[in-house]
């Protein structure tokens, strides 16, 4: 009976991916996948995603630290405050976006005033929407096995003579390293897979903020074709990445470096 | 030149109110049972756990004086520290486990690379130079464990527990070792564990620690000799009766009297040492310096040739009989039986 529902479930997940791979225009794929928007659509994806990336390690190790060694009254009030995007429709998060960063918004504003920055439909605004829906999943992540790791060992490289932070660069991050990739690539593939903070917040204009799933949903309408083509190319990258971190993300307990 | 440690922490449930002394060359064993506050002892030495009140200070240096506003950080003590379960780096080799203290202050990493070889050589380790921790017995990573907290120099050497994460089997060749290698340490060390076999074979001195407080201080010789505390007793294996002393008769809390030779009045200890008891079924027609209490035997451990009893009374005692005695005694716990003891080897000191 078990085995029965989770072939069911397997069902469930297969079929889509097969639907995709039926309907597929294989003999002209590579034709659809090497047209300038496509091409365009992707090496946009890429590069915000890779900012956003960069921008949650930058932001979000630091914060993931703070959360677990910093002792302090509303700890779980900014957790639940920093990871909130991971549950809130990402279309809530870029309404909300627009009305932080907007040209009218509280911060947009001077923003706009005093910088001349303007974020909402730039691609700097695709990088801001990417890296507020991405960054949490680094974020609980690294605070994760931060809390795990032995902390003695961190004592013991202050007695010889380390500063706090030539402990953390030397002893606390190599030993979360599995968490760090693990969480990296997480916040990545999220960044890569956004659509509705991007296109409320930053809107979608071919070159500028169309990436990959904002041009998949745009194709679907006048070529359904190469939307299923682009589609494709998305799967298989997320497959990549996962079956690339499923020793590191799914069999965690085992590893012997983050006990270590 | 010494390490003067008078620390007051508070933890928990710990009460931590204890006045260290480790004159330089000395090695002095902190022994003491679980929770009596060790280790919050030795991390408030090294640092990594601040003083509430007190003063930890190595030569002339104040390194830790809340009253002065006075705290030193962890790495810039000169102080080393070996770990209960070694604590080596996992993600580095051994060699550059043993240079990271230097490489921490600075030293350029060939010259560190070139002291941390010497001293893997020192441990007879230099082979395993590349090795990660992991591939290393409990024994070699104790021994790298040492070498990386020497290798910066110290002035102190703290060894928390250092044996106690080792198997049976290891253990008394790793002591041997690890006694070696003390020895050629010329500064302060200070040995927190709680097994008195280790205080013994490495200890110049020890402090016997109890919930908190200094029990008892001394060479192991005169600690064995005259236990403070039943932990203490326990451990060198000899009853310890407290109470109080009038007219030559010691009497106990508990009301029961002890016959002794001779001592002065007042609060006292004395010691029972086991197999100066006899047992028997019946009480003993004897003569007047002879003690008999009444009790019933609670446990019976054959150790070799002999037996130690456990009997319980007015007066609880632990005899080590013959297993001859044992046997021709037929005794069985729960049997009610009359232990004897000579006042002449009862000895007694003032508590």
């Amino acid at each position: 009976m078990v085995l029965v529902l989770a072939a069911i479930a397997v069902a469930f997940f297969a079929l889509p991916l097969v639907g995709l791979l039926w309907r597929a225009p294989w003999s002209n794929a590579w034709d659809y996948l090497t047209t300038d928007d496509a091409l365009t659509a992707l090496r946009l994806s890429l590069w915000c995603s890779a900012w956003s990336t960069l921008a949650s390690f930058v932001l979000g190790v630091p914060l993931a630290w703070t959360l677990a060694r910093v002792p302090f009254r509303g700890n779980g009030v900014v957790r639940a405050l920093c990871t909130l995007s991971m549950v809130l429709p990402p279309v809530v998060g870029g309404v909300a976006l627009f009305f932080a960063l907007g040209r009218r918004g509280i911060v947009g504003q001077w923003l706009d005033d005093w910088f001349g920055i303007r974020l909402p439909f730039t691609t700097a605004g695709v990088i801001v929407a990417q890296t507020f829906v991405a960054m949490p999943f680094l974020v609980i992540t690294v605070e994760a096995a931060l809390r795990q790791m032995d902390r003695r060992v961190e004592d013991a490289a202050r007695t010889l003579g380390a500063s706090s932070w030539y402990t953390f660069r030397r002893v606390t991050l190599p030993a979360i390293r599995p968490a760090l990739i693990a969480g990296g690539v997480l916040a990545w593939a999220r960044a890569l897979g956004e659509f509705g903070a991007t296109i409320t917040f930053a809107g979608n204009f071919p070159g500028t903020t169309q990436t990959l799933p904002l041009a998949i949903y745009l194709s679907l309408e006048t070529n359904p074709e190469a939307a299923i083509v682009l589609a494709l190319l998305m799967i298989a990258i997320s497959f990549a990445v996962l079956v690339g971190l499923r020793d590191r993300w799914f069999g965690r307990q085992t590893r012997p470096e983050l006990s270590a | 030149m010494s390490l003067v440690a008078d620390l007051s922490v508070q933890l928990g449930t710990l009460d931590l109110q204890a006045e260290l002394r480790v004159a330089d060359g000395e090695l002095l064993a902190l022994l003491g049972p679980n929770g009596a506050g060790k280790s919050t002892a030795l991390r408030a030495v090294a640092g990594l756990q601040p003083l509430h009140g007190g003063t930890v200070q190595v030569d002339d240096t104040v390194l830790d004086q809340p009253t002065a506003g006075t705290f030193v950080p962890p790495e810039r003590r000169p102080i080393g520290v070996v770990f209960q379960d070694h604590l080596l780096f996992a993600h580095m080799s051994v060699v550059e486990n043993v240079a990271f203290g230097l490489r921490a202050r600075n030293t350029p990493k060939a010259e560190a690379r070139r002291r941390a070889h010497e001293w893997l050589e020192r441990v007879g380790l230099a082979a395993t130079a590349n090795d990660r921790p992991s591939a290393l017995s409990g024994g070699q990573a104790q021994r790298v464990a040492l070498a990386r907290a020497l290798a910066i120099d110290p002035r102190v050497l703290l060894l928390d527990e250092p044996l106690a994460a080792l198997d049976a089997g290891t253990r008394a060749m790793v002591r041997r070792d690890l006694r070696r290698h003390l020895a050629s340490f010329a500064g302060m060390r200070l040995l927190v564990t709680h097994d008195p076999v280790d205080a013994y074979a490495l200890a110049d001195r020890v402090a016997v620690l109890e919930a908190g407080r200094i029990v008892q201080t001394g060479t192991l010789a005169e600690v064995a000799a005259h236990p403070r505390s039943r932990y203490v007793a326990d451990l060198v294996g000899v009853n310890l009766v407290t109470g109080k002393v009038t007219g030559g008769v010691l009497h106990t809390d508990r009301g029961a009297q002890v016959v002794i030779a001779d001592a002065p009045a007042g609060p006292s200890f004395a010691v029972i040492r086991p197999h100066s008891l006899t047992i028997t079924r019946d009480a003993p027609a004897g003569a007047s310096t002879r003690n008999v209490w009444r009790g019933v035997i609670t446990d019976i451990d054959r150790l070799g040739e002999r037996a130690r009893v456990g009997v319980e009374g007015e007066l609880p005692l632990t005899a080590e009989i013959t297993l001859a005695a044992l046997d021709a005694l037929a005794l069985r716990p729960g049997d009610d039986v009359h232990v004897g003891a000579k006042a002449t080897d009862i000895e007694v000191y003032p508590a």
